[in-house]
């Protein structure tokens, strides 16, 4: 089913949760919204299903207005991070409780609600576990029986908050590509929140990248990370390394090294270049001259920390082993390094990087309900 | 680091009596104390009462508890226990509720009454309750007309042990309440549950063993109470006489074994009404 938000805002005394948020999703889509915590991604998905009320703004499930529908009648299915499973109920009782307390006729038999938590618990891959209780289960057979749980009503669209977060690394990666194959077997409409880059890179369709309440960009996963549509994106997709520049007459001007640019920016720039985007040149070609502070060799990576010699600016350096010049990196070494893929974007002034649009530290929604836990 | 052939074994030896050994130290010394405290305190004086009762031998001790009056006494101590405890469970549940899901003004100073039955001195409790519904009291006058009967009643022994017992309830369940994840309820509705099948199939049934415990708390706390109840349930004997105050009637007559024999018969219905309640709540909680 595919969902429209229009204009969707909220606020927590004060602080804006969503500040207008636009998105379409198409029928069958794996979205990822990722952000930092106090972005809104958790607040916006909440509102999808009806656990927040907004204050202005509308959504749209299909043709029909969802906005003022309750939680019960929008039918989504919600997987909670620490799984949210009814600990008194057996697994088989838990996938089966979102049929069993239908009414009338639409409240299927025992039998036939036994046989759906059989089917589910198969697609799950956890057959035979029907008769356990949650305590008696790992963390990733948890979140997979809320999974299950979560799809028996048939949900118009499936909503995951942060659905791996309390997982170990290993657990982690494995149920999410699980998860992919999942939704390409369902193709239910899907909508995850992450907080983790990579998580959002490797599963989703498309990436919504949120920050202080609004939307940064949408886009596939190559777009998002190959062509970031703002400062923030760049940031907080990887590491980054940011140069003062100048765009003149069609050219990029970084302490006289001049490179190529059809940016429709002038004046005074910030260059924004990946660690792995930046080249070492011979001496004799055009670069930025750096010396070298550190070096570190983290298998086929080298990585090394250097400042700029013409402005003091830090600039991290990633190359392959491959590079012949690696050897020239030692600590105290003076390199040129050519920025070979970069953005560009109006200067922002001092402000540091990574702290740059980061969170208000009180009314974060989606530290709500932690406290019992901590 | 090349493996010699020794250090392993070294390595399994010193592992097999580390494994020996448990892993907090003091198990003996602990339970010992343990052991000795609770048989001062609690068994030895326990087992006292049957000691001295079983001065009356079989057939002394049958004829004392086949006593009409006994019987009637115990009936009365044991199910008015029995239907204030009930009460309890389901006000108490109520009261722990509303404490923990809302605010309202006052609320600190409700919450200190609710232990006042804790604290009060039972007799100023007997005293209070038995102004208010004696046929000239606050609330006895209008019920008197209705033909309702509270003070000098069986139904006097139910009120005063209510009174008492409602703290055990409200103060085990409020905890668990507390604690209950909200996620639970949100899980709830986002499949399709409304507020009434949410508290009875997924609130509930989480606050169980909390509710049974303040239940049995309660329903033990009122068999044993004495010092309220005698001032409003007129102690007519057959019809409002509680079985502690059965008890010091004997010894006030210079019967003492009769009086332990009464005990003991107390003792051992409590007992095993506590150890049912018990074994029901281990059934309960093995389920999760």
């Amino acid at each position: 089913m595919e969902i429209s938000i229009r204009n969707v805002r909220k606020t927590f005394a004060a602080f804006p949760a969503l500040a207008g948020v636009d998105l379409d999703i198409a029928s069958g889509e794996l979205i990822a919204l990722l952000g930092p915590s106090g972005s809104g991604k958790t607040t916006l998905l909440r509102a999808l299903a009806g656990l927040e009320p907004i204050d202005a703004g509308q959504i749209r499930f299909g043709a029909s207005d969802a906005t003022h529908l309750s939680v019960q009648e929008r039918r989504v299915g919600f997987v909670f991070q620490h799984y949210a499973l009814f600990k008194h109920m057996t697994v088989e009782d838990n996938i089966g409780f979102g049929l069993s307390v239908r009414k009338g006729q639409d409240k299927p038999d025992k039998a036939a609600i036994r046989r759906r938590a059989q089917e589910l618990l198969d697609l799950v891959q956890l057959s035979g576990l029907g008769k356990r209780y949650p305590a008696q289960l790992s963390g990733g057979q948890k979140q997979r029986v809320a999974l299950a749980r979560a799809l028996a009503i048939e949900p118009r669209v499936l909503l995951l908050d942060e659905p791996f977060g309390a997982l170990d690394a290993k657990v982690r990666k494995d149920l999410r590509r699980w998860l992919r194959e999942l939704h390409d077997k369902t193709g239910v409409t899907t909508v995850f929140v992450t907080h983790d880059q990579e998580e959002a890179l490797e599963l989703a369709d498309r990436v919504v990248v949120m920050n202080r309440g609004r939307i940064e960009q949408v886009g596939s996963t190559a777009e998002v990370y190959e062509q970031p549509a703002t400062p923030f994106v760049f940031d907080f997709l990887g590491s980054v390394n940011r140069f003062r520049g100048e765009v003149q007459g069609g050219k990029l001007k970084i302490n006289g090294l001049s490179l190529g640019t059809n940016s429709p920016l002038a004046g005074a720039v910030d260059v924004y270049v990946r660690p792995h985007d930046l080249r070492l040149v011979e001496d004799s070609s055009p670069g930025l001259e750096a010396r070298v502070l550190q070096v570190q060799r983290t298998g086929p990576i080298v990585r090394a920390g250097a400042t700029l010699a013409h402005d003091g600016a830090r600039v991290d350096v990633e190359l392959s082993h491959l590079d012949p010049l690696t050897a020239t990196l030692v600590p105290g070494a003076r390199v040129r390094l050519l920025p070979a893929i970069y953005g560009l974007f109006p200067p922002e002034g001092d402000a540091p990087l990574k702290t740059l649009p980061d969170v208000v530290p009180n009314a974060v929604p989606e530290q709500r309900g932690s406290r019992a836990r901590a | 680091m090349p493996i010699h052939p020794g250090t392993a074994r070294i390595h399994s030896v010193s592992l097999r009596t580390a494994q020996q050994r448990r892993a907090i130290p003091g198990f003996g010394l602990t339970l010992g104390i343990t052991l000795s405290y609770l048989s001062l305190i609690v068994l030895i004086p326990l087992a006292g009462v049957y000691f001295k009762a079983a001065g009356l031998g079989w057939d002394g001790l049958l004829h004392t508890l086949s006593s009409a009056r006994v019987l009637a006494s115990l009936k009365l101590s044991f199910g008015a226990a029995l239907i204030a405890a009930i009460f309890n469970a389901v006000f108490g549940l109520l009261v722990a509720w509303v404490f923990v899901r809302y605010r309202f003004p006052g609320k600190r100073l409700f919450d200190a009454f609710i232990d006042l039955p804790f604290a009060l001195p039972t007799a100023v409790a007997g005293i209070a309750l038995t102004a208010l519904y004696a046929g000239n009291g606050w609330i006895g006058r209008y019920l008197e007309p209705l033909g309702i009967q509270i003070a000098y009643h069986p139904l006097g022994v139910v009120v005063a042990m209510t009174f008492i017992g409602l703290p055990f309830v409200v103060r085990t369940v409020e905890p668990v309440l507390a604690e209950a994840e909200k996620e639970l309820e949100e899980a709830a509705a986002t499949l399709g549950a409304g507020r009434w099948i949410t508290i009875t199939r997924v609130i509930l049934p989480s606050v169980w063993p909390a509710l049974l415990t303040g239940f049995a708390l309660a329903f033990a706390r009122a068999v044993g109470e004495y010092g309220s109840i005698i001032f409003i349930a007129g102690n007519i004997p057959m019809v409002s006489e509680i079985t502690p105050l059965l008890i010091i009637i004997k010894l006030e007559e210079f019967d003492y074994a009769g009086a332990t024999a009464i005990a003991a018969a107390m003792l051992t219905l409590s007992f095993l009404l506590l150890l049912a309640i018990n074994l029901f709540q281990a059934w309960v909680r093995r389920k999760r």
